[in-house]
């Protein structure tokens, strides 16, 4: 049985943890709101450039001659796996939902005897990565300093992309990262983006249109398709930023109620035990008189 | 029938602005370039100029790169440096006039960069006068 003074220190200490974890709710639904409208915003830029690359697709004569970055160089023996993670913690499942998708996958490839390389984006990634892949990771990138993410950071590790492109270090780029579907869920995702993956093709696959380009189809692509991987590694920043924000959200909420019950719990226990002290000390004053 | 399409300019972060329009001209990579309704499907790169939207009151977007496509009656503009002309800060623009001009002199630009450097030069005086 803890004595009195020990579950009145607990009860404090319970009470200004609850704090804590209520003050990061708010912080964090505060800033949610602002990634949650930035990642909705973002959305159709992205949408509608991976549009355009597909009716590009379409388009191609001579799929031979086609840009390597848009149809792969045909193998598919060495993966470049590009894992965005936060650079927080104290934010429930979020960065171990990345990992477990993106742990599972490595699995799978290197079970079929492929070659296996690794970006982390995100310090809690790497971290976790490392325990059974550290010797897979090629380079780690952190942000942790930088207070918003914008297209700048995501160009840094597009154009790092196609750098390892160009230099025949991997046949296939896969991104993960969670896509916010809102406050309570995030859905982990794994995202091929080279080669380009072709998701909506037979649904218009009938309505082929015929572009004019200027300049050339293959100057167009050229320039194209080097945005687009930065697009897209944009856009899971932004979903990443808002899973974030709102994973925290949740868990700090969890939190906050469990400490609340806890509290509940303790100071139950302590007025029991003060009553238990107290009827104790009346019993002994009584049978000390009755002795008498 | 209405002789109206939608065009839409969207940047990275957000949608800057969607509304229907008779003409839209837009400074494609090769020239200026005129786009009304039933015009064939295109896709084309822009070079630093004016996006300019003709309804009743015009209204005019300074853009220094970006892609267009133009399908089913649709103008799409993809750009992460599209700004309203009224909006635009002029203290700053012989800053930017000097710096593009730096780089242009510089030799190790490439022919097309020179090509960009030179409209973005020039749309920037054309702001500032």
């Amino acid at each position: 049985m803890p004595s009195l003074d020990d579950l009145k220190k607990r009860i404090k200490s319970v009470k200004s943890t609850q704090k804590i974890t209520k003050a990061m709710k708010m912080v964090a639904a505060a800033k949610l709101r602002k990634a949650q409208e930035n990642a909705e915003k973002g959305r159709p830029y992205s949408q509608k450039m991976q549009n355009i690359i597909l009716n590009l697709t379409k388009s191609i004569n001579d799929p031979s001659n086609a840009p390597k970055l848009l149809i792969g160089t045909g193998k598919d023996d060495i993966y470049l796996c590009v894992v965005l993670t936060a650079d927080r913690g104290l934010c429930g499942g979020f960065n171990s939902n990345i990992c477990k998708l993106a742990k599972s996958k490595f699995k799978k490839i290197l079970s079929e005897r492929k070659e296996l390389k690794i970006i982390t984006v995100g310090s809690k990634g790497f971290d976790q990565i490392k325990r059974d892949f550290g010797n897979h990771v090629i380079k780690k990138f952190s942000f942790k300093e930088k207070k918003n993410i914008s297209f700048k950071e995501a160009e840094i590790i597009g154009n790092e992309i196609i750098r390892l492109f160009n230099q025949n270090k991997f046949d296939k780029c896969i991104l993960f990262y969670n896509n916010f579907k809102n406050v309570i869920t995030q859905i982990p995702q794994a995202q091929q983006i080279i080669p380009a993956e072709n998701k909506s093709q037979d649904s218009k696959e009938a309505n082929i249109l015929s572009y004019e380009f200027e300049p050339e189809e293959d100057e167009i692509l050229e320039d194209l398709l080097p945005k687009n991987i930065s697009t897209q590694v944009f856009k899971a920043f932004l979903e990443n930023a808002a899973s974030e924000q709102g994973s925290r959200m949740t868990a700090m909420d969890n939190a906050t109620r469990n400490a609340g019950d806890l509290v509940d719990k303790l100071t139950i226990n302590y007025n029991r035990s003060r009553q238990a002290s107290i009827t104790k000390e009346l019993i002994e004053i009584i049978s000390g008189a009755e002795s008498l | 029938m209405s002789e109206t399409f939608t065009v839409e300019i969207i940047s990275p972060d957000r949608s800057i602005i969607k509304t229907d329009t008779k003409e839209v001209v837009i400074p494609s990579y090769e020239g200026e370039m005129g786009i009304l309704k039933d015009h064939i499907p295109l896709i084309t790169f822009l070079r630093p100029g004016f996006i300019k939207i003709k309804n009743e009151n015009e209204k005019v977007f300074f853009v220094e790169d970006g892609t267009v496509e133009f399908s089913n009656n649709n103008l799409l503009v993809l750009t992460s440096t599209a700004i309203e002309f009224s909006k635009i800060d002029k203290n700053s623009l012989q800053d930017l006039i000097i710096e593009a001009e730096k780089k242009l002199n510089k030799n190790d630009t490439t022919d097309k960069e020179k090509y960009l450097l030179s409209y973005k030069i020039e749309t920037l005086k054309n702001i500032s006068q």
